[in-house]
């Protein structure tokens, strides 16, 4: 592992650049121009979003590689796929189409329950989820150069979202205020290079831009996730599960770029339509969970 | 000796708060411009990277073109990548429409996409002096052409990667995500400094 490496910074480099942005899941073409238009920065290709990966079952993979070059052709934003959890052919494979971003995501089923992908040795940079520090730490140890903060995708339901955010932040505020005997006991409890703690410790932040995932569905979903500390916000089946969903993904861009204004949050909320309609994260037995994986 | 300078920086999308942290390394205490009324009193601008499109529909969005023209038509100006997109003459993008403050056409993500992105050091003519300088080049945008009295300060394989005129200055490439302060300082001392 090393942070300082020139070829992880170009990774990073492009996740710092997503900023304040709001990342959208497409499932083909057209729904990518839409997420275009209305201002996203970036879209994640997928076979089925993750409200029909929950619905359908299945097992979960990546896209077919007409989806994805498809898409490519249709928008200049960068192109994100989804690979599955230590799936490092279907990486290889995504790598070689040249997406911009890999997501090996816990929304695909997992392919290897035991270890995730070495993200060093690829040029193109990885994002990973995670529900608390040890978590985030552990996948930039594995080279991750973006972390999203999981909430429960496909379900429309923020609070998992929330719940993880505020964990992250709490488990890195205390750090900043540990002696470095505290810091290493929480390195053991964590699972985390100590290294990784100790620079979080100093910063009070991850090494790594923290974008929020899983639940947003409304403006004001991701206006409370980046006034939690999101930087910025990853949209799945919100958008295109919606009954208008151009004006929904156009609100939610709005949103995320002027979280701080409500009354401008207040305006772009108007009449937008049916939401998701979406299910109670709380109702969801533990080993359908998508979270866990 | 930057403190007393205002200096802001366009934040309603791409790698703001880096240009933010290396403005605060140098003592100033920028700002965070996301409405147009965030302009008032600023004595300069940095336009970051970001998504271009992105940035093109937000400015209108939010109706801070008017403004946003007007302050860089006066006022201090730095663009990087998509920020020198906005601030270019034209851009090989029918969706983008810019801002034209300096006289250059620019091809958008033209090394391709983020797997061409890549690491240098380039050599800039700083004030008479040939400058090393850490630089990253992420979907990075070219300059095809320029015009007559716009300097060039730096290239790349060729290309023209930092460039000036009056009060504006542009770089296709990023040094805010490295730990080098040389072309900030370099703003605040040639561009802000001057153009208050």
């Amino acid at each position: 592992m090393n942070l300082a490496d020139k070829d992880y910074k170009i990774r990073v480099g492009l996740a710092e650049m997503l900023k304040g942005g709001v990342i959208m899941d497409v499932v083909n073409a057209e729904q990518a121009k839409i997420a275009e238009q209305a201002g996203a920065v970036a879209v994640m290709a997928l076979e089925r979003v993750p409200a029909d990966i929950r619905a359908e079952g299945g097992v979960a993979r990546m896209a077919d590689p007409q989806i994805i070059e498809a898409i490519q052709k249709t928008v200049t934003i960068p192109v994100m796929a989804k690979c599955r959890i230590g799936h490092f052919a279907e990486a290889e494979i995504l790598q070689a189409l040249e997406v911009d971003f890999i997501d090996e995501s816990e929304v695909l089923t997992p392919a290897d329950y035991k270890y995730h992908i070495d993200k060093w040795r690829f040029r193109v940079p990885f994002v990973c989820g995670c529900r608390n520090l040890g978590e985030a730490l552990r996948r930039i140890s594995e080279g991750a150069a973006m972390i999203r903060t999981k909430g429960e995708a496909g379900t429309g339901d923020i609070s998992e979202a929330v719940k993880h955010l505020r964990e992250i932040n709490a488990a890195m505020k205390q750090l900043t205020v540990m002696s470095p005997e505290e810091i290493n006991g929480v390195a053991k409890e964590l699972a985390a290079p100590l290294s990784l703690v100790q620079l979080v410790a100093k910063t009070g932040k991850l090494p790594v831009p923290n974008f929020a995932a899983g639940g947003v569905a409304t403006p004001a979903d991701a206006a409370l996730v980046m006034k939690l500390g999101a930087e910025a916000v990853f949209v799945g089946s919100g958008i295109f599960k919606s009954s208008n969903p151009e004006k929904r993904a156009t609100a939610i861009v709005t949103a995320t770029a002027q979280f701080n204004d409500p009354k401008i949050v207040a305006e772009c909320s108007r009449g937008l339509g049916e939401a998701m309609k979406g299910m109670s994260a709380a109702g969801i037995p533990r080993e359908d969970l998508l979270q866990i994986r | 000796m930057f403190s007393r300078l205002n200096v802001g920086v366009l934040a309603l999308q791409g790698d703001f708060e880096r240009h933010l942290f290396r403005l605060s390394a140098l003592k100033v205490s920028p700002r965070e411009v996301r409405q147009k009324d965030d302009l008032s009193g600023l004595d300069g601008l940095i336009i970051p990277g970001g998504e271009s499109t992105t940035l093109n529909l937000l400015i209108d969005r939010f109706d801070i073109r008017g403004k946003l023209a007007e302050f860089s038509a006066h006022k201090a100006v730095w663009g990087t990548c998509a920020g020198l997109i906005m601030l270019a003459r034209q851009v090989n993008d029918p969706q983008i429409q810019t801002l034209g403050i300096i006289d250059i056409s620019v091809v958008r993500n033209a090394y391709g996409r983020q797997v061409h992105s890549f690491y240098s050091i380039i050599e800039a003519n700083l004030n008479g002096k040939m400058v090393p300088l850490e630089v990253s080049f992420i979907r990075a945008p070219i300059v095809k052409n320029y015009g007559n009295n716009i300097k060039v300060l730096a290239q790349y394989r060729g290309s023209p990667t930092l460039l000036s005129h009056q009060n504006c200055l542009v770089s296709s490439f990023h040094t805010e995500l490295h730990d080098d302060l040389t072309l900030t300082k370099y703003f605040l001392e040639n561009f802000v400094s001057v153009f208050k």
